[in-house]
Formats: C-alpha cells, structure tokens, sequence
C-alpha cells in the first residue's frame, strides 16, 4: 500500500534556528530520505515553501476565486510531505516515527486512495 | 445475546452453540485474509441465517465449521463480484476472491488473536477497542453492545462501522506482534476485555441488574486469551481477577438491591469452586516471576478473600500489594486503597495522612470522599465525616451506594 505522511510543523520554529541547527535539520530530512530510498519504501517527497506563499482557488457558480494564504490560518502548517510505499499501517507509522518531522511537528499518515 | 447470525428459534441453540466458538474463528479466518470485517460479516451472517433454514431439515452438518465457511466463501465472492460490477473490477478484488477461494476446508487456523490485536490497534479509538473486539470475536450485535455501553445503538454503530472501515482502508495488519513488541499492544486488548467485564458492574450497579451484562462474554474472552497466550502472566492474571469477581457476583447487592462492602458480604454466596479456579490460575502466573497490573489486582482480591476466609490478619501484605500497584500504575484509585489499607494496619491518622493530595481532579472523585469519610469516623473526627459523606453523596451516579452512603452518615449523626 501507498501511504501520504504529511509534515505539519510551525514554521516560525525553523525560523527561529540558528545556521548550524537549519543546516542539521536539513542533514537529518536527507538522511531520513536515503533511508527510505535505501528499503525501497521511497516514493515522493518535497518540502514545501512556507504558508505565507501559499494560494487556494475555488470555483463558485462558474466564478473562480483566488485569494492569498493557506486554507487554513492555524499555527501549525503542512511543510513537506513524502509518499511511501509500505506493507501495513504498523510499516507506515514506524516510518512516520523515525521521520524528523516527527519531533518538531505532527506526521499525519493517510493512506492512499487507489484507483 | 443477540448474535449476528440468528434468525430463527428452531435451529437457534444449534448455531447459537456453534456460533460462541465458530464465528469468531471463521471471521478472524476470513478478515485475517480480506482485510475487510464489514465484507466478512455480511458473508458470515448470511452463511449462520443459510444455517438456520437449511439445518432443521438436513441436520446437522458432520463438520458445521467448514459446512459455514463454504457458504460465507461463496456469499463473500459474490459479493465481491456483484461490487465487482458495478466499480470497475480492480485486481486487489480478484486476488482476494482467489486467496479465500484457497483456504482449505477443514482445519480451520485460529487466528483470532490476530483480529484481537487488530481491533485494539493504537490507530483505532481506544473506547471502540472492547465493543469491536464482542463483535467480530463473538459476533454480538451493535444494540446488545449499545445497551452494556450506555449509549444509543445509532451511535455504537456509527463508531463500529467507521472502526472497520479504518481496519480496511488504512490497511492495520492482522498479526501478532513479535514477542520483543507484544506489551503494549497485549494490554489493550486486556484492557478492552476487562473494560467489556466491568461495564457489567457499571451496568449492573446503574440499573439494578445483573442478566443482561457481557461478563461472561469477557470470560470467554479471558479463558480463550489464556488458551492463545498460555505463558503470558498478565493474561492468567486478567483472568484471575475477572473470576475473583464473578465469584462473589451474587454477595455484591442485597435482595432489595442495596450495596454491599467486602467485609460484610455473605460468604454463603460466594462462589468457593470459581475462587479455587481463580486461585489456581493466579499461581500460574506467578511462577513466571513478571509481576503486572491484573496479577497484583489478583493477589489483592486473593489476600482479602484469605482474610475473610481465615480470619488471618494479612492487611500489611495488602499494604505491600498496593504499594507496588500504585508504583505500577500510578493510580488514585490504587493510591486511595493503599491509604485505607494503611489504616487497617497502622490506624485512621495514618490513613488518612497516606490520602493522595486532595487536587481539583481528585475533589470530584466520590471513592476519595467515601473513603476519608470512613477514616474520619474511625478517627473519632465525626464533623469532618459528615462534611466528607455529603461531598460523596452528592457525587455517587448509583442510587444503591448513594442509600449506602446516606445510611453511614446517620449512622454518625446518633452517635
């Protein structure tokens, strides 16, 4: 099965980091990434430019309406994702585990709608 | 108990009887392989209802197992297939009509620790662990599961039916967790199983009745566990405690349905055949030197029925016993016992001084109430036990313990 693990993280936090903390926060996603290229559970994955860049869209009676900022205003915002494949939920959540959004944020893991 | 596969009275003690052991075998059986418990119920309700009519006229079936497990095969893939129609036919679909069409009749695996560990799953609500687990072992349905959780059967069903769907769609595997790992996941399922016995108690106390409770539904669960689990310490204690209690079930309330301490319970009552069966498996958990929550909750009921048995004073062992549940568990309720058990030993101001801190938490709490209330009485403080008994009262859901309650503190008023 295929499963979305989505980074929820405040993204003042990264901010807030010294040069050196960013650069081992880096260190660690790549790390993570080899780690599920290596066991052939690695799909996709991207970080995300902070919520302050993002744009919803949505079409009403054929209007479409465009307007600035995340769907929602929490403080907690999606930073990244990686899709994985994995044999079960409990293979899925042990990565979510180990994944270093994991401790400075929430993985929320969905499973894959297949079609 | 209403089980998913009756219908009708004629063959009903037939597949009631089969239906206890064989249900949850084949439906662990089936789901083990499926993934999908709502697909696996619906097969196996129609193979029980099959049961009914075609059985009063053939008879019983030289192997009524694999005679159900045939039809559910074939509703299931029918099933399948009819699904199969009407979305566009997917491979997942036919790999799973093949894998069931695989099993072999006859000796049916027992995988229904399997589907045990999957309905207790962290990722699954942890309330919804003990209903799912009565109904997909034990095939009740959602009214009778409704009724011992004291909430609407719409709403149970609801709960159920999302449960499964998230077994299904999320992909929660049905195994057992390698030994290194079964700990934490075996005490949710203990606690789902001991939460669906004491519902009974809850139920029971609330509306003054005992029949229609799942205490033995849990027992059979506790006894089926043991068979499954034999070397697990925690399982046998689980058990322990459960027949501890339903052995002085019927010593619990008076005819009229007032409440009855330990102390002055009438031994007559008690069940000495079950106690000798609690106390029997409580030794074999024992020997395996692993100390846990059940098995000390277990030598507690033990050390108290020895007392009142023998007469021996064995308080300072209780104190122990507690001591180290409380360390275990971190319990108020342990923490509590603890201090009444301190109290029998070294007297009410030491008891009293062993109270847990008196926290907002704890204030609406009504055993602590209850509980210092006594300590005061003994302690000869009877305004601070009036205060303590009026604070219990008014907290006490039950009006059985609340009359019992009411009665101690006039009891103190004509002092």
């Amino acid at each position: 099965m295929q499963y979305m693990l989505l980074l929820h993280a405040d993204e003042n936090q990264f901010a807030k980091m010294t040069p050196t903390q960013q650069q081992e926060g880096y260190a660690a996603y790549l790390a993570y990434a080899d780690a599920l290229r290596e066991a052939g559970a690695y799909v996709a994955g991207e970080r995300l430019r902070s919520a302050s860049t993002a744009t919803t869209v949505r079409v009403k009676d054929g209007q479409t309406q465009v307007l600035d900022g995340p769907f929602m205003e929490t403080k907690e915002q999606i930073g990244g994702y990686f899709l994985i494949e994995a044999e079960d939920l409990d293979v899925a959540l042990a990565w979510a585990a180990r994944c270093p959004g994991a401790r400075h944020g929430v993985v929320e893991v969905r499973p894959i709608w297949s079609m | 108990m209403r089980r998913l596969g009756s219908a009708r009275d004629s063959a009903e003690s037939l597949a009631d009887r089969i239906a206890r052991e064989s249900y949850g075998r084949l439906m662990a059986y089936i789901t083990c392989r499926t993934h999908d418990v709502a697909a696996a119920e619906d097969a196996l309700s129609e193979a029980f209802t099959s049961a009914l009519q075609t059985w009063p006229a053939t008879g019983c079936p030289n192997n009524p197992e694999a005679w159900l497990l045939t039809v559910a095969r074939r509703k299931y893939t029918d099933q399948i297939r009819r699904k199969d129609r009407q979305a566009k036919s997917t491979d997942e679909l036919r790999l799973r009509v093949y894998d069931l069409d695989q099993v072999p009749i006859g000796e049916i695996p027992d995988r229904r620790l399997a589907l045990m560990f999957a309905c207790a799953h962290p990722a699954i609500e942890s309330w919804v662990h003990a209903p799912l687990i009565l109904q997909t072992v034990l095939g009740l349905d959602a009214a009778s599961i409704a009724e011992t959780f004291l909430t609407s059967t719409s709403a149970m069903s609801k709960r159920l039916v999302r449960a499964k769907e998230k077994i299904h769609l999320a992909g929660i595997a049905f195994v057992v967790p390698e030994k290194a790992e079964i700990g934490e996941r075996l005490d949710a399922v203990l606690e789902a199983v001991y939460a669906a016995f004491t519902r009974r108690a809850h139920v029971a106390t609330l509306a003054n009745k005992g029949k229609d409770d799942l205490a033995e539904e849990a027992l059979f669960l506790g006894r089926l566990l043991c068979d499954l689990l034999p070397s697990e310490p925690e399982v046998l204690g689980l058990l322990a405690l459960m027949l501890f209690s339903q052995a002085r079930k019927k010593a619990f309330r008076t005819q009229a349905g007032d409440y009855v301490p330990l102390d002055d319970q009438n031994r007559a009552l008690w069940d000495w055949h079950v106690i000798d069966e609690a106390e029997a498996v409580l030794r074999r958990a024992h020997i395996v030197h692993k100390p846990g929550r059940y098995q000390l909750e277990a030598a507690l009921q033990s050390a108290h029925i020895y007392r009142l048995r023998t007469g021996h004073n064995t308080w300072s062992d209780i104190v122990l016993l507690y001591d180290e549940l409380c360390r275990l568990t971190g319990s108020t309720v342990a923490e509590i016992n603890r201090a009444m058990a301190v109290a029998e030993v070294s007297g009410p101001s030491a008891g009293l001084a062993a109270m847990p801190a008196g926290d907002k938490h704890i204030a609406g709490y009504q055993p602590y109430w209850a509980a210092r209330a006594e300590l005061f009485v003994r302690q000869g403080s009877p305004e601070a036990a009036r205060h303590a008994y009026e604070q219990a009262q008014a907290l006490e859901p039950d009006p059985a313990v609340k009359r019992y309650l009411q009665k101690r503190a006039e009891e103190i008023r004509k002092t």
